[in-house]
């Protein structure tokens, strides 16, 4: 019996976790810093940006960093400086719209799928693996082109195609949980689905979606950049870093590094929410052991 | 090979493991000495250190532990001093394990054989001929079937208990001195354990060589060990050769773990009628092929418990998730308080939920690890009785008094409790929907032996004053003799024998029920051997082939 009742004190999970940032690894607490930034000046972009967004402010294309525009201007005489704030708002906005939309669908056709199984499992499955079979820019370059390149369509169109691979996640790891005996306790209890999916699963993979959602968001940031550099994303003269890149990239010949300065800004935002990513991952579910 | 010569000499050891940033005491300053041929039994609860122990026997600790003092001396070299290289030498060849789960242990993707000669190949010490020679007698000596062919299955075509033989095999392949036991009849059942027991045993003198057996599991103990110490909290409570630790133990420690197997229930004289009646019940797994369940026919009485005893296979479980509504029968009927019982959980009402209760076997995997005790216990209040607020905590503080724990445990996490406490939580759910019926699927196999007489006393007192009957579901016979009114023997899918606890325990026996009574081992040292002695043919034949190989298989 002594054994039995000998115990640790009940608070402590509650003291840990308010140590979780401070006791943080000294890349996370950069990565968290970093990302904050730039959430701070996609939220404040107007303040913060000298000149408009599209407003012509030079006579002279490509004008050299220095004077009145920090980074120069672009090839209509735009500064650089401000499209690139004003490029945080649009991709960052963009991203993380088309990252709620796929997340909603596909974390709840997830643990549909997991919790009813049989054919209603199959069927979205089926269906998934049938969209994940092409490739997922090609299949959205051609939905593009058919229904036409505007914000709204972007978002719907990303955010569908990549809904099918939070749905993968969301899936196994909810058919983890619906396995177990907790489970099956709640079904005898009569509990309804609602109920059981609110209470018994999802607090039990929400690490792991949180986590997904950071990565899923670097992929949708990442798509639609790419979407815009090949000149089917975001329509000028909407400032984002993708076609940023594109329209700087002739430059390139001319020994001009004008083009790294919106490709840096995507790099540096991907990999610091990769590793705030993998922190958390450590951290909250458990995953992986820091050894 | 002089039989006085030490093989292994344990002196002082001190192994800490890291907890939360902190160093924490598994094994504190123990001595162990160890002779050539030797078997020794480490004896604990779980946490005990005995594993920890054990692989120190090997220079080696888990991740996340370190030695901090002491030294380990095998056959003249101070494990601690040695290079990695010169340490992982050793392993495999000269010291080997044996792991509880064999199944997890080996590589499925490859066949048996290739995986026991893989170390002799490997370190070159035979040529992949003569090891796989060597392992297929090495096969037979472990009286395992087709000794010539079982290296060519797979893991998952021999059953647990020839793949634990297997994995002895393994772990003599390389004619070790030495062979540390992790636990390795554990996970069996009782009729197999004995013929793992037996050949292990035999095998083990054959060569002579010296072996550390850990388990947690003192009849077994006794019939393998020449000497016997037993640990606790990571120290050693008591040492003595095997006979005279059963004869007269010392310390109190050790004699209360001998006193759990006295628990008996005495015999219910006041009559009872029938709460759940089974009649006829079919059931089968897929399309028929499987027939898990066949004419299964039994009654439970109110107000008392009647224990389904069978082994892994036998469709106990299954019986229980028909009882309980998970699974539906294929055909056969469940009378339950003199009304039919729905087989479908869609079709019983919230009070019929109520009334039947299922305690799982695993608490780690029937409790939501991210509830607290008191969600997990309140939750059945509100959906049966509408209790809400106030009235929801105090009733959950009541029933946490009645599970010898107490409201300061309602806010804790199961990850914050120890097995037992979380097996009582699981209990305590069952019990705040205040069933008349409570189906446990072997709650107490999983925990140590003290553990388990208190959960055991704890659901004795909790039939004793709610008048709850238990359909209580296990493997083992001690915990029939402690718990049952009603006993019924199950074997493969089949009721062999029912009956109340005494006739079930005395003779005459249907044959199942006596191999299964007689399989259990005893707290004698010489019970394996009568027993062996006693069922003649196969044992005889054993010693014989132990015989003819024992000498030549030295490398």
């Amino acid at each position: 019996m002594r054994a039995d009742l000998a115990t640790k004190t009940a608070d402590t999970s509650v003291r840990r976790r308010s140590k979780l940032l401070a006791a943080a690894p000294f890349a996370a607490r950069v990565a968290a810093v970093i990302v904050l930034i730039y959430l701070l000046v996609a939220l404040f972009a107007p303040l913060l940006a000298p000149f408009g967004e599209g407003e012509v402010v030079s006579e002279i294309p490509y004008a050299p960093p220095g004077g009145a525009f920090l980074l120069g201007t672009d090839q209509l005489g735009r500064d650089q400086f401000s499209r690139l704030i004003y490029g945080a708002r649009n991709s960052m906005g963009i991203a993380l719209a088309t990252t709620a939309i796929s997340f909603t669908l596909g974390s709840l056709f997830g643990i549909i799928a997991a919790t009813r199984r049989g054919w209603v499992d199959q069927a979205i499955s089926r269906f998934v693996d049938v969209i994940m079979a092409i490739p997922q820019l090609i299949f959205a370059l051609i939905l593009l082109s058919i229904a036409g390149s505007s914000i709204p369509n972007l978002i719907i169109i990303i955010a569908l195609l990549d809904s099918t691979r939070v749905f993968r996640v969301a899936r196994s790891v909810a058919m983890n949980v619906v396995a177990m005996d907790f489970i099956e306790a709640a079904r005898l209890r009569g509990e309804g689905l609602v109920w059981i999916i609110r209470r018994e699963i999802l607090p039990n993979i929400l690490p792991t979606l949180v986590a997904e959602f950071g990565l899923r968001f670097c992929f949708a940031f990442l798509t639609i950049s790419a979407l815009s550099f090949l000149g089917l994303g975001i329509q000028p003269p909407t400032a984002d870093w993708g076609s940023m890149v594109r329209e700087a990239s002739p430059l390139i010949a001319y020994g001009k590094m004008s083009l790294f300065i919106p490709a840096v800004a995507i790099a540096v935002l991907t990999i610091s929410v990769n590793l705030l990513v993998d922190w958390f991952l450590d951290k909250a579910s458990g995953l992986r052991n820091e050894r | 090979m002089s039989g006085d010569e030490t093989l292994l000499d344990i002196r002082d050891m001190r192994i800490e493991g890291e907890s939360d940033g902190q160093w924490n005491v598994l094994v504190d300053g123990v001595d162990l000495t160890l002779k050539r041929g030797e078997v020794l039994g480490l004896v604990g609860e779980s946490g005990a250190g005995k594993s920890t122990l054990g692989l120190a026997a090997l220079g080696y600790v888990r991740p996340g532990c370190r030695i901090a003092s002491g030294d380990i001396i095998f056959d003249g070299q101070d494990l601690l001093r040695l290079s990695d290289a010169e340490r992982c030498g050793l392993r495999g060849h000269r010291i080997s394990y044996v792991a509880q789960s064999a199944a997890a242990s080996f590589n499925p993707a490859h066949a048996l054989l290739r995986q026991t000669i893989e170390t002799a190949v490997q370190r070159r010490l035979m040529n992949a001929g003569a090891a796989r020679k060597k392992a297929v007698e090495q096969f037979r000596e472990l009286s395992l079937p087709d000794p010539e062919t079982i290296g060519r299955r797979y893991p998952h075509q021999v059953s647990g208990g020839q793949l634990q033989r297997v994995m002895t095999a393994m772990a003599m392949h390389c004619g070790p001195d030495l062979i540390v036991f992790d636990e390795p009849t554990t996970a069996l059942d009782v009729t197999t354990q004995i013929d793992v027991l037996a050949s292990i045993r035999e095998a083990v003198e054959a060569q002579g060589i010296a072996a550390i057996y850990i388990t947690h599991d003192l009849a077994v103990v006794a019939q393998m060990a020449h000497r016997i110490m037993v640990l606790r909290h990571g120290k050693v409570v008591e040492e003595a050769s095997t006979q005279r630790m059963l004869d007269a133990p010392q310390n109190e420690y050790t004699r209360s773990l001998w006193a759990v197997r006295e628990l008996a229930k005495p015999e219910e004289t006041t009559p009872s009628s029938p709460l759940l009646t089974i009649e006829g019940l079919d059931f089968s797994y897929g399309k028929g092929f499987v027939k898990a369940l066949d004419n299964v026919a039994l009654t439970v009485p109110r107000g008392r418990t009647l224990a389904v005893v069978g082994e892994s296979g036998s469709g106990k479980s299954t019986l229980g998730r028909i009882v309980a509504g998970l699974n539906v029968p294929t055909s056969g009927r469940l009378t339950f308080d003199g009304a039919a019982l729905p087989p479908r959980l869609e079709h019983r009402n919230k009070d019929l939920l109520r009334r039947i209760q299922l305690v799982h076997q695993s608490a780690d995997t029937a409790l939501n690890p991210r509830h607290t005790v008191r969600e997990i216990i309140a939750r059945p209040l509100e959906v049966f009785f509408d209790l809400r607020g106030e009235a929801c905590d105090r009733r959950t503080d009541e029933l946490l008094d009645m599970i010898e724990l107490g409201p300061r445990f309602a806010t804790r996490l199961p990850s914050e409790l120890s097995g037992g406490q979380k097996q009582r939580v699981n209990i305590a759910r069952g019990i705040a929907a205040g069933p008349e019926l409570m189906i446990c699927d072997e709650v107490t196999s999983a925990l140590d032996q003290l553990v388990q007489e208190g959960i055991l006393k704890m659901l004795l007192g909790l039939q004793a004053s709610l008048g709850v009957s238990y359909f209580f579901i296990t493997h083992d016979i001690s915990t029939v003799r402690a718990i049952a009114d009603e006993v019924v023997v199950m074997h493969r899918g089949k009721v062999v024998e029912v009956g109340s606890q005494r006739e079930i325990f005395a003779p005459p026996h249907e044959a199942y029920t006596e191999l299964l009574l007689g399989s259990a081992p005893q707290m004698r040292a010489d019970w394996l051997t009568e027993f062996l002695a006693e069922r003649g043919p196969v044992a005889r034949q054993h010693a014989q082939s132990t015989e003819r190989n024992g000498g030549s298989t030295h490398v």
